[in-house]
Formats: C-alpha cells, structure tokens, sequence
C-alpha cells in the first residue's frame, strides 16, 4: 500500500482528538476530514463512539463520507444537539476563521463587527459549545491569517476566557494543543514532510515550541485500508487537504 | 373551519416595522412562497427572527430588513449567504447575533411566556458584548453560577412551510428533522403555515405518525397550499435541495447586472410564475 497522503495523516489526527471518549457523541461539524476521523476512530480504538449521517441520524455503524444512514440506532435532530451541548455527552470538532493563542476562535465576521468588512456564518453554536463541552479544532489550511493576534469576534471561548476544554488544533500542517501552565497554544507535532520552521512562519503568534517537536503518528496499514476502501473509497478527504 | 387562503393574502396581512419569525433552518424547509410574495408587497422595515438561509437572503436583496436576529445565515451547501453579506457589510441592517442555544431558549420563553431562560451558552463570548442588553443572572441555588438570561423572542408573526396541512391549519412535517418549527408557531402572535399539500384532516395520518403533528390548529391562523413553496431549500421527502438553482442564486447574487436579469426572469410575477420559470430554466439547462 502507498505511503500516507497528508489527509490521511489529518484524518487519523482527527481520530486521536477522540481517544479515551467512549460512549459520547463525535460531533465533527466542521468538514469532511474530523467527520472521517471520527468514523475511523470507533471503527477501530474507540468503539463506543456514536456518530451520524452528517444530518440528524445516529447511524448504527460508521458509514463512508456521503454515503446514507443505512440502519439507524438513534435520531439527533438540531433542537436534540442544542439541548445535548448542556447534556455535556459531546466532543464537537469545531472550524474557525480566526483562532488566537488561547484558543478563542471567530466564525462571525472580519473586521468590526458593528460594519464588518467580511461578514461570515455568524456564530452558529460556538459559544455554548466551547463553554459546556471538550472541544477541538480542524484548519484545513494553516496560515498567518487563520492563527491571528487577536480574533476580531470572540464565537468560541479560549482557555483564558472560561472554555470547558480545549483539547487539540489539527491542521494541514501539524497538531497543537493547550498543555502549557499558562493555557497558551503549543507546537505538539508536525506532520511528516512539515518542518517546526514552516509551522512557526504560518502562525501570526509567538508559539510554545518544546526542544523536541514530535512527528505526528502516521496511519497504520488497517487504518489506511479502512480509509482508502471502506470510510472514504472516493477520495473526498483530498478535496480538503490536497496531496 | 377552514383557514385557507392565498400567499399573497398572508403579505397583504403585514404591517411594515412588525417581526416576523421565519421557520426551517438555513437552506432547508424555508417558506419561499411566503417569502417571495412579501417581497412582491410594500411592507418593509422588519424585525426578521431565523435561522437564516435564502429567506434571509431574499428579504434582504429586496430591502425588506431593518434588523435581523439569527445565530447565522448559511445556504448550507454554499457556506456563506451572498445576499446577507452585502447587507451586513454595507450596513443595511442590524443584527442581533445569538448563540444558536441562546437562540432556541428565545424562541421557548416566548412560546411559554417565561420574561426568560437561563443558559451557560454565550457567557465568555462576544454576544454579550455585541448585544449590551442582555443580562445575566445568578442561580438561586447552592451552585450560585452565572447564567445568560435570554429573553423571549416575542413575534407579530410567524411564517412556516410544512410537507401536509389540513384546511383548520393542523400540520405535518415529513422529513427527519422539525427544526424549531413548532417553536416559531407557538411564540408568534399569528402563523401562517404554509403546505406542500393540502389533505382532509382525516388523511393526515396516512402519511406520518401521530407525532409527526407538529403544529396544532391552536397555533395558526391562515394555511396556503404551495406546492414546491420551499423551493430551492430542502423540503424532505418531498423534495431535496435544487442545489443547481441555489447555485444560480448564490452566482448571480454576486453581481448587479446578473441579479436584475435573475430577478426579472424568475422573481418579476407571481408564485405561479415563478415556479414556471423555475420550470423552463430547468428544462433548458438540461
């Protein structure tokens, strides 16, 4: 089998955001890569997971990126996920369009929020998630204008602003997370093929880079047959992160 | 007795400056055929409450918007509404931004007339920066924390699409997902429901389970039968997304030239007109 193509290496870092969760819900929200993660994830070390459709069922297996719910062992409509973020039986992975160095993320608008000069999606749900349940973060393009000084709309919380738990930021590039005494963004490792270096120059603020950086784990041979000919066998992961 | 009536009768019965809750949820179940025909009306200047799609979008190109209160406006499979964000960036409206826990936890202190509901969701964040006039309050028990307040999202009228409805105004959802439909109904002053297919009420439960009755005559005040009135958002099983046209929408949207000649073939008669247009497009572009 060929090596691991950097999306496959995002989808099983996506799978690792998961480990240790049990029996919750994996909302992958955010793209198509976290919602393969999360199906990878119970298919192999996490089995308890519960996961959907992309829409509002419960399927009764993991199934392929797209493809329908098949048999279905439970219904999750969006008042029921509302009402499941309090219930706290949730890790949701979130996307942001800004995320700064404690983790507080903008998916409202650029600019001023009282005239903005980009207006986005507003802040859907990001508040009350970041607030009451673990949350991560999938960027599928990892960049200065992505990891900003500041966020011009604070949708979700960082930790310096009361989130319940931020967990990791997967990237194209690397995994970052929050395990540092003063809950700032940290270098936890970087994709094959990614230097610490690129990492560094793609982020607009002072990262906690440890001596020895990591690379992230690459799939396994029953990960990548489970990827390449059962989770996703047409290659929507490669519309997110190119090879 | 049966409350049946036109589209153009639920436009008519709006005041300019009412708000009007909108149900579905972005671009899916919206009730386009209501909302088209208000932007064929002279009513403007109001308060629109929705989980925003091209309903959104479409009051909005046609200038009908003086607030919007939403926790986002998505087409769904186009991430970002073109319409929407013109309005917001030139400053046409003003919003009223909520967290979308925040936002249902409105609708359900208007529809049981509670001042309001406490919820964790949106401390922390901008939305209360954004919106200086919500208040927080401290939990009377041993926990003592700290709690948004949300009040009431209170509305003159509601406006939803549903697959059937009986001419008293009993309605039925199909599909596998009631929004915050009811919701809507039920924290409105009027609703107006609009249908898919109009049935005899003893028919409504061969298609559907008794809970698949979602609205209660109770709760509405006029039904328009529209079939293919949530065109182009989804309206399941009935029909899904016309993802090409939405696509059509969202690219001409983007440009002045291209949105008149969009307005002019498709939004420039009547709902009939609009769905024959929408007819011919189709055919053509085959």
């Amino acid at each position: 089998m060929s090596a691991a193509t950097r999306a496959e290496v995002c989808a099983v870092a996506c799978a690792e955001l998961f480990r240790g969760d049990g029996e919750i819900l994996a909302a992958a929200v955010s793209g198509l890569v976290p919602a393969l993660g999360a199906r990878l994830a119970r298919m192999t070390f996490e089995p308890d997971l519960l996961t959907t459709d992309g829409g509002p069922h419960l399927t009764a297996e993991p199934v392929p990126l797209g493809a329908p719910a098949g048999a279905v062992e439970g219904w999750l409509p969006f008042r029921d996920h509302l009402w499941l973020v309090l219930n706290g039986r949730r890790h949701v992975v979130l996307g942001a369009s800004q995320i700064d160095r404690y983790g507080n993320s903008n998916i409202s608008c650029i600019g001023a929020w009282e005239r903005p000069a980009r207006q986005l999606l507003g802040v859907r749900g990001a508040p009350g998630n970041t607030r009451v349940n673990t949350t991560s973060y999938w960027i599928p393009r990892h960049s200065p204008r992505v990891f900003t000084e500041k966020v011009d709309v604070v949708s979700g919380l960082g930790g310096d602003r009361g989130a319940f738990e931020l967990r990791a930021v997967v990237t194209d590039l690397a995994v970052l997370d929050f395990d540092t005494p003063d809950r700032r963004m940290r270098l936890r490792s970087t994709h094959p093929g990614v230097t610490v270096e690129e990492v560094v120059a793609n982020t607009g603020f002072e990262l906690v880079v440890p001596d020895e950086v990591p690379q992230t784990r690459t799939p396994d041979a029953a990960e990548l047959r489970l990827i390449r000919e059962v989770l996703d066998p047409t290659g929507l992961r490669d519309r997110e992160v190119p090879s | 007795m049966s409350k049946v009536m036109t589209a153009d009768a639920v436009a008519a019965s709006l005041d300019s400056g009412m708000t009007v809750g909108i149900g579905g949820w972005g671009s899916r179940r919206k009730p386009m055929a209501l909302v088209r025909a208000i932007c064929r009306s002279p009513v403007t200047d109001l308060t629109v409450v929705s989980c925003g799609g091209p309903d959104v979008g479409l009051l909005c190109a046609y200038g009908k918007v003086r607030r919007l209160v939403a926790p986002f406006v998505t087409l769904d499979s186009i991430p970002l509404e073109p319409h929407f964000r013109a309005a917001r960036e030139s400053g046409a409206i003003a919003l009223t931004e909520y967290d979308e826990g925040m936002f249902m936890f409105g609708l359900y202190a208007a529809a049981h007339r509670l001042p309001f509901l406490p919820t964790p969701a949106g401390l922390g964040s901008d939305v209360l920066r954004v919106n200086p006039e919500l208040k927080t309050v401290r939990s009377p028990y041993a926990d003592g924390g700290e709690l948004v307040a949300v009040p009431p999202l209170t509305m003159d009228v509601a406006l939803i699409h549903m697959n059937r409805a009986d001419a008293r105004g009993n309605a039925q959802y199909l599909g596998p997902d009631p929004y915050m439909d009811d919701l809507f109904a039920k924290a409105a002053g009027r609703t107006y429901v609009s249908c898919e297919r109009l049935v005899d009420t003893g028919d409504l439960l061969k298609e559907g389970p008794v809970q698949s009755l979602l609205i209660s005559r109770m709760h509405v005040a006029g039904v328009v039968e529209t079939p293919n009135g949530a065109h182009f958002t989804a309206c399941e099983p009935d029909r899904g997304r016309d993802e090409a046209f939405q696509r059509l929408y969202a690219q001409s949207a983007r440009d002045p030239d291209r949105w008149r000649a969009f307005r002019d073939r498709f939004l420039s008669g009547d709902e009939a007109a609009y769905q024959d247009a929408v007819r011919t497009w189709r055919e053509e572009s085959r």
